[in-house]
């Protein structure tokens, strides 16, 4: 009898703890002998593993050189160990790996998806050690790394989106290190020389500045051992300074640059939330009601559905290290922009006015909590969630608090917030488009 | 899922992957169900799919495809304007909808046991909606903004869009996804109901289901949502095949831009249409030894090597329903211009037509594509898509199990068979964007391509 009902006690707790396994990925985390950070979910239903090693080395680190970051990390693998970037990019490709990279204004990265098969694995991660501990820089690739990144910028200037967004964090951020693109200017990028990239790498790409991400069909032993090999190979270094804070603006700043589209794009907002800030879940959830819950959000509904005016009209915040942007924007044929951007601006004083209504609230929480599982739902997704919540120091139980948080904003929170956090007197409005006869710029 | 569970599917990982439990249903009203079970998180996604997209439409009504796809969220009588989407998102999930040349789909993504609520809608929308006058007027803007936003002030994606108009003749691949703009202005409310009337059937479409579920309970959910739902009779679409090219197509798009850019295509056979079954999967494996990453011949010979361009790509899809183009494209590097570019791919589709690919590069390939079927399902939304697709285009979702087989089968003598047979001069079209001045002083002479009123 009592055998019998310990069985069935074990049955329900392996019952329960398959159910609370199943909403959840279980974090494992742990530091390297070196010191670096590691979160580790252990999955193994496909053979397949993520590892991704995040860098405080973004664009806002760029300094006096901007794009030094985003060229920094796009030549590591063209040239590392002596092997050239054919022989990297062969070395991964015939085992089937992906390898990636990339650098936003906090963030630089470099990942490799592989098979867990350990003649794939284990070649495609020792090849992955070089890239990230041994880059060469060499000068050739570097000179054509550097004409590709003009390349890069000509394109842009071709895109009004991405014009109208550099005016945007210019705007934002003044003499602050988010107020650059990350990808520079011409002039930047054609002062910069591979003394500086190997000066730039050998400050920020090592051990105490790195977190170490792993997702897949491998065991705790075997993500310790990948975990120590790569980033112990790192020179130990130093953490990133911490990045000075975002002075609140001060004046509203209203730009039009004109450029020969049939549409105007035009972005709107202030200096937003950082990563962990007290308001963070209150003003998440009062901005999925305003712009960020798609086609059922009221800015939506006021531009799009209801008018035609856009095709899409949105808004979102950026929580970074600081306070990253909160941006309200949309499109519309240069004749409307007028129109479009006033109902815009009343949609939002509206919000600050009143707040959303309960029933707003109510289905917002809905969404995102009975959305949650969608959040987590593959290993590409909890890899992402892995790399924010160790690289912005946020809590272990982030994701298990995370609905309860959601579930505990009212709509006082919300108004309150608002009218702290958003001022509309003070924002940078950007519009980039064509003339139009009721434009008074034109 | 990734706890105690885990343990237990890590042993079955492999077996899992070579015996995907995929069930094949049909209701009695011609709507055919696929579910794929996929139990690593609590969710699934549903996907209708129908037989309908921009090449089953012909001059004067282009574009109606997806301003319908608009409509379908402008409601019917049992779920008003802004019920669908309002439910979907009370009930925590993600919708959308997408148009191509061969399909229109509409999917939700949720928690499981949601499925009733996306499925209720779904059916509801297939034989009930509205379509009133004056959401019509609306939606029909949003789409003009659409088209804006996407081509008009795209340069790039102009230059596409008139290239395809070049490249075919009678083939119904000509016409935009997203239309005409004039076409758009002079849409009729009873055009869209026409269109509605004439594709939208339970016997027009396949609902594709993949996630946490259990596929009986889910047939029985079909049955009782989607069972009561009457047939119409479809007229196939005519075959309207491509006229014999005779000779190579040359065009120039003018538009304000910064950069050149180059599009050159040849048509080639898909898998539906191709003489021999294996040349559609060696014309992939061609692809992927031009541009399978970044170890393949344009990005180590014309990106890097040579650096004659800045960017370069070759892609072909034999999952297209008529037959389709074998593309290589790409912008010049600084101090090269388009007719360098065009000379070096030029150069490139010689040497796939006189040489056969290495041993080695074969490898890579397949090693890519092994690899990539494992990654692929890591995202159950990738694998409703796959499965769709194949279905709606006149193919069978089993081909999705079948395709590795054939990728291992292809050799390097039908690499370069297909390169000589398709490869030709006369199979080509060229379209080169010659970029006109950005500066706001000197407006463009062919801005919008006269699109714009």
């Amino acid at each position: 009898m009592v055998k019998c009902y310990g069985r069935l006690m074990l049955a329900v707790l392996a019952l329960f703890q398959v159910a609370a396994a199943h909403a959840l990925p279980e974090i494992q985390s742990w530091k390297t002998d070196k010191g670096a950070k590691v979160l580790f979910v252990e999955a193994h239903e496909l053979p397949m593993v993520d590892v991704r090693i995040v860098f405080d080395a973004g664009g806002a680190r760029d300094g006096k050189q901007p794009g030094i970051a985003s060229l920094t990390n796009a030549l590591l693998d063209q040239g590392a160990a002596g092997l050239n970037a054919d022989q990297i990019a062969q070395g991964f490709e015939q085992l089937g790996s992906n390898l990636g990279g990339g650098s936003e204004r906090d963030m630089a990265w470099v990942s490799v998806r592989s098979l867990t098969d350990s003649k794939l694995l284990k070649p495609s991660l020792e090849l992955f050690g070089k890239v990230l501990s041994r880059p060469d820089f060499p000068q050739a690739d570097f000179e054509r790394e550097q004409k590709r990144s003009l390349i890069g910028l000509e394109y842009q200037k071709q895109k009004p989106k991405s014009i109208a967004s550099k005016a945007f964090y210019e705007g934002l951020y003044g003499d602050h290190p988010y107020a650059h693109d990350p990808s520079g200017t011409e002039a930047s990028i054609k002062a910069l020389t591979t003394d500086a990239l190997r000066k730039f790498y050998q400050r920020y790409y090592v051990t105490h500045n790195a977190t170490v991400v792993i997702v897949g069909d491998v065991s705790r032993k075997q993500a310790q051992a990948i975990a120590a090999d790569l980033a112990d190979a790192l020179a130990e270094g130093d953490r990133a300074p911490a990045l000075p804070e975002v002075a609140a603006l001060q004046a509203g700043q209203d730009t039009f640059i004109e450029h020969p589209t049939s549409q105007s794009h035009v972005l709107m907002g202030g200096p937003g939330i950082k990563r962990g800030d007290a308001d963070y879940f209150t003003l998440y959830v009062g901005n999925h009601i305003l712009g960020g819950s798609g086609l059922v959000s009221r800015i939506s509904q006021e531009i799009r559905e209801k008018r035609g005016l856009s095709y899409s009209a949105y808004s979102y915040f950026v929580p970074m290290k600081r306070k990253g942007p909160y941006t309200l924007g949309f499109q519309t044929r240069n004749d409307q922009r007028e129109e479009a951007r006033t109902v815009l601006r009343e949609t939002l004083q509206t919000f600050i006015d009143k707040g959303p209504t309960e029933k707003e609230l109510q289905s917002s929480k809905n969404n995102i909590v009975g959305g949650f599982p969608l959040r987590v739902s593959s290993n590409a997704k909890i890899a992402e969630y892995l790399a924010v919540i160790g690289f912005y120091d946020l809590p272990l139980d982030y994701l298990s608090q995370f609905t309860a948080k959601v579930e505990a904003v009212s709509v006082e929170q919300i108004r309150d917030a608002y009218r702290r956090r958003v001022h509309p007197d003070r924002m940078v409005t950007i519009t980039v488009g064509g003339p139009s006869k009721s434009d008074p710029e034109s | 899922m990734r706890g105690l569970l885990a343990l237990v599917l890590g042993l079955f990982a492999t077996a899992l992957l070579a015996n995907q439990a995929v069930h094949e249903y049909k209701l009695d009203n011609g709507l055919k169900l696929i579910v794929k079970e996929d139990h690593r998180a609590p969710i699934m996604v549903s996907q209708v799919w129908y037989k309908v997209g921009s090449s089953y439409e012909h001059d004067g009504i282009t574009g109606i495809s997806h301003v319908l796809e608009h409509m379908m969220f402008k409601g019917t009588k049992a779920h008003p304007n802004g019920e669908f989407s309002e439910t979907i998102a009370e009930n925590g999930g993600r919708e959308n909808a997408f148009t191509s040349q061969d399909y229109t789909a509409y999917f939700q993504t949720m928690e499981k046991s949601r499925l009733p609520v996306s499925f209720e809608l779904e059916a509801d929308r297939m034989r009930n909606l509205t379509i009133p006058d004056d959401e019509v007027l609306k939606e029909v803007k949003v789409v003009m903004e659409e088209r804006r936003m996407r081509t008009e002030d795209n340069p790039q994606s102009l230059t596409y869009e008139q290239f395809k108009a070049t490249a075919y003749t009678s083939s119904p691949y000509r016409i935009p996804i997203i239309g005409w703009m004039d076409d758009l202005e002079n849409l009729q409310v009873d055009d869209l109901r026409a269109w509605y009337q004439k594709w939208y059937a339970p016997n027009n479409a396949t609902l594709v289901v993949v996630g946490d579920v259990d596929p009986d309970e889910v047939y029985a959910q079909a049955k009782k949502h989607f069972g009561p739902l009457k047939t119409s009779e479809i007229v196939p679409v005519k075959p309207r095949v491509e006229i014999t090219q005779r000779g190579r197509k040359d065009i120039r798009v003018e538009a304000p831009a910064k950069l050149p850019y180059l599009i050159m295509g040849y048509k080639a056979p898909v898998a539906l249409t191709a003489e021999q079954d294996w040349e559609p999967y060696a014309l992939d494996v061609l692809a992927g030894i031009l541009d399978g990453g970044d170890s393949a011949r344009l990005a180590s010979e014309l990106v890097r090597g040579k650096a004659i361009a800045a960017s370069a790509g070759a892609s072909y899809d034999g999952y297209d329903r008529l037959e389709t183009l074998f593309l290589l494209s790409g912008t010049p590097a600084t101090g090269h211009t388009i007719a360098d570019l065009e000379k070096a791919l030029l150069e490139q589709v010689k040497r796939v037509r006189e040489t056969p690919a290495t041993g080695k590069e074969l490898d890579r390939v397949k090693a890519q594509l092994r690899a990539e079927k494992v990654y692929e399902q890591d995202s159950i939304f990738y694998q409703a898509m796959q499965m769709g697709i194949l279905e709606t285009i006149g193919l069978s979702w089993k081909d999705a199990d079948t395709f590795l087989e054939r990728i291992e089968a292809v050799t390097a003598d039908q690499v370069q068979a297909v390169a000589r047979k398709y490869l030709l001069p006369e199979r080509l079209t060229v379209a080169e964007l010659v970029p006109q001045p950005i500066d706001p002083k000197h407006p463009p002479r062919t801005g919008g391509a006269g699109h714009v009123r």
